[in-house]
């Protein structure tokens, strides 16, 4: 009994961690390059719409909808939705030098609007709607690995999207860290008036990183609502409070996409607590006091937020010129 | 190689230079064009999606705030609200602190209220109302206080600390509703009959004391920033730290003291909310105003009158498209969306009045 909610846990918490994780590895990237993008809510309502939106589409327009075309076409589009809300971000942000804060806050207005008033032609009236063949795909488990007790069940029956963001993770540590791509990017994020002297092209790193990163936003929702969600479609405020996490999560992983993913899993076993501890604890009156277990995670954050910087470390500083628009003449 | 020196050496097409001072004439111009080109825009996104005749649809849009004098009011009333959470965030902002727990310092403040209204009936009505002001300022305050003393003393990562303070608050406040409201799925009108603790009604609505508390707070914060020595030195921890220290001014003081101010006057809002609008309080009581509120102060550059009229147009937005919604049978997220792009438009042409564009001349 305990064993199958410790479980249960755990799936729940490492789900609930990739949305997260994508969100912010796709900030880390954002503000690596010295863009602080508050538009991530926004973003993550425009991946999540796009992903189920084409995936809906064409579920109900063919006959025998096939999985690996609904994960190709949702994937595609909600990055590529994402991605343009990135582009509209960097336009006004890079290009004409708008205030970041604000650019980013009024992108997650106009996504959460985008999303959720094209989002009302879908549901027709009803009060969700779902994508199961998409669903499927997405969730689909490793054969045979996640049959296997305990072990198999914690680690190897996820979608293939919770493997794709340690991976990716993964990646983005390789790449800002070990290539001079990344050594660049990083030093655009730092302080852009030396990398444009060192020859940089400071415009379209950040371009270039704020779009991407974006887009890997995006997928977060995707995972959100095709995985997540069972593939469930409705018009809820969720998007936004996870976006907001994804935010947070950049500043407590201190910019370093390796630590997301133990930071995600970690906020998600925080967050689920609520639905295990008191079964564990064999607590009554559950229904009255879960929003004190529900705020476990949250003062869980602030106190690790103070221990850490009690600790002062050099390394954990977000980059230098984050916020600030880069003009070349005011040098 | 040399081709791209070549390239390099021609003067490119657009080049910019910085400008100041140029004439309000000029600034209000291109501000108006600005919000012209979004509505433009906006009509043809109706257009395209809808079907509908934009002028039909703007006119509609119109009337959700105009269409009668009581419309009108309750425009006022919400814009207060806003208001009045841009006004607390403004020095904050200032000084280059990311409050983004403003949603939580007000629903302190109103839970604080709601509470006073519950269990204080017995009260002397002045001596109730003197007790709902300083709970729920005291509450507001902490909030916003304890965030600013970690980053004062160990340079605490505030964006993320205030975000999480909201959602603290919001179980508090979950908690204790529930546990409040019993059997019933929501809390309900507090003192529905007695109105104990509700604002008095002056010309016929009981919210006209917030549009008067939030009117006098915008003038006195508006002297508060621009002419007295804290707002000064608000102004200057805000441009540079080190300059603020070289000039020997407490950096630490300077934050706690602000972060008390902008908490104070969420929660005061919470009060002014909870006890002249709502009557009650919930999770959405700050209904996501705490994080609008940031857009109505950046972009109002700190100025309270400005504030005023970017919240004005904000909630003129938000009721215009409540108002389409229910002729049109639309939903009514075509607001984020209309705002949004009039947002965007705003915020790029702050541009043209920063930079000059310069033009390779043709030889």
């Amino acid at each position: 009994m305990i064993q199958t909610s410790i479980i249960a846990w755990i799936l729940r918490a490492v789900q609930f961690g990739t949305i997260i994780m994508f969100g912010s590895m796709g900030e880390i990237l954002t503000e690596k390059s010295g863009n602080l993008n508050l538009g991530v809510p926004g973003i993550m309502y425009l991946g999540a719409f796009a992903g189920f939106a084409s995936a809906y589409l064409y579920e109900n327009g063919t006959e025998t909808p096939s999985g690996i075309v609904c994960i190709l076409l949702a994937l595609f589009c909600a990055f590529a939705a994402a991605a343009l809300g990135g582009l509209i971000y960097s336009f006004l942000t890079i290009t004409l030098r708008a205030n970041q804060n604000v650019t980013g806050l009024a992108l997650t207005t106009f996504g959460m609007g985008v999303a959720n008033f094209f989002g009302a032609y879908l549901l027709q009236g009803e009060v969700y709607t779902a994508a199961p063949v998409t669903n499927a795909a997405f969730t689909a488990k490793i054969p045979g690995l996640s049959a296997i007790p305990v072990l198999g069940e914690t680690i190897f029956s996820y979608g293939f999207l919770a493997y794709g963001a340690i991976i990716l993770a993964i990646v983005l540590h390789w790449l800002l860290n070990k290539t001079r791509t990344g050594l660049n990017l990083r030093a655009v994020g730092e302080n852009p008036g030396t990398a444009d002297a060192a020859g940089i092209n400071v415009t379209k790193y950040k371009y270039v990183a704020t779009v991407i990163g974006a887009g890997i936003s995006g997928i977060g929702g995707l995972y959100y609502v095709l995985d997540y969600n069972n593939g469930i479609w409705a018009t809820t405020g969720q998007v936004e409070a996870l976006g907001w996490l994804a935010v947070a999560l950049v500043i407590f992983t201190t910019w370093k996409p390796l630590n997301a993913i133990w930071g995600a899993y970690l906020f998600g076993l925080l967050y689920w607590l609520y639905n295990f501890l008191p079964k564990l604890l064999g607590a009554t009156d559950v229904e009255r006091t879960q929003s004190l277990y529900q705020m476990i995670p949250y003062l869980v954050t602030i106190l690790v937020l103070i221990i850490v910087s009690m600790r002062r470390k050099r390394e954990s500083q977000p980059p230098a010129s984050l916020g600030l628009a880069y003009f070349r003449e005011e040098r | 190689m040399n081709k791209e020196e070549n390239t390099t050496l021609r003067e490119p097409l657009i080049r910019l230079a910085k400008q100041d001072g140029v004439s309000t004439k000029k600034k209000i111009g291109i501000r108006a064009a600005a919000i012209v080109l979004a509505l433009v825009i906006d009509a043809i996104f109706i257009v395209l999606v809808t079907k509908l005749n934009p002028i039909q649809v703007y006119t509609e849009m119109f009337k959700g705030t105009f269409e009668t004098s009581l419309r009108f009011m309750w425009a006022m009333r919400d814009m207060v609200s806003l208001l009045c959470i841009g006004i607390a965030l403004a020095p904050a902002f200032k000084m280059r602190f990311w409050n983004i727990g403003a949603e939580g310092q007000v629903l302190m403040g109103g839970f604080a209220t709601a509470l006073c209204m519950m269990y204080g009936q017995a009260l002397p009505t002045p001596v109730l109302f003197l007790v709902m002001i300083v709970t729920s300022i005291v509450c507001g305050a902490v909030w916003g206080m304890v965030p600013a003393v970690f980053k004062a003393r160990w340079n605490t990562n505030e964006t993320l600390f205030t975000l999480m303070m909201n959602y603290v608050a919001i179980q508090i406040v979950a908690y204790a509703t529930n546990i409040l409201r019993g059997q019933a799925s929501s809390l309900g009108t507090i003192n529905m009959g007695s109105k104990i603790g509700w604002f008095p009604k002056i010309a016929g609505h009981d919210f006209t004391l917030n549009i008067i508390i939030v009117a006098v707070l915008t003038i006195v914060m508006f002297i508060y920033l621009k002419y007295t020595k804290h707002g000064y030195e608000i102004s200057v921890v805000g441009e540079s730290e080190n300059t603020a220290r070289y000039a020997g001014i407490d950096v630490a003081k300077v934050t706690i003291r602000t972060m008390l101010i902008s908490g104070a006057i969420c929660g005061l809002c919470g009060f002014i909310i909870v006890a002249g609008n709502k009557h009650t309080i919930a999770t959405n009581t700050a209904g996501g105003n705490g994080f609008t509120a940031i857009i109505v102060a950046w972009l109002a550059k700190f100025n309270t009158f400005y504030m005023a009229l970017i919240s004005f147009m904000l909630i003129f937005l938000e009721k215009g498209a409540g108002q389409i919604a229910s002729s049109f049978g639309l939903n009514d997220f075509i607001t984020d969306i209309i705002s949004g792009i009039i947002l965007f438009c705003i915020l790029g042409s702050e541009f043209f009045i920063n930079y000059r564009l310069i033009f390779r001349h043709k030889k």
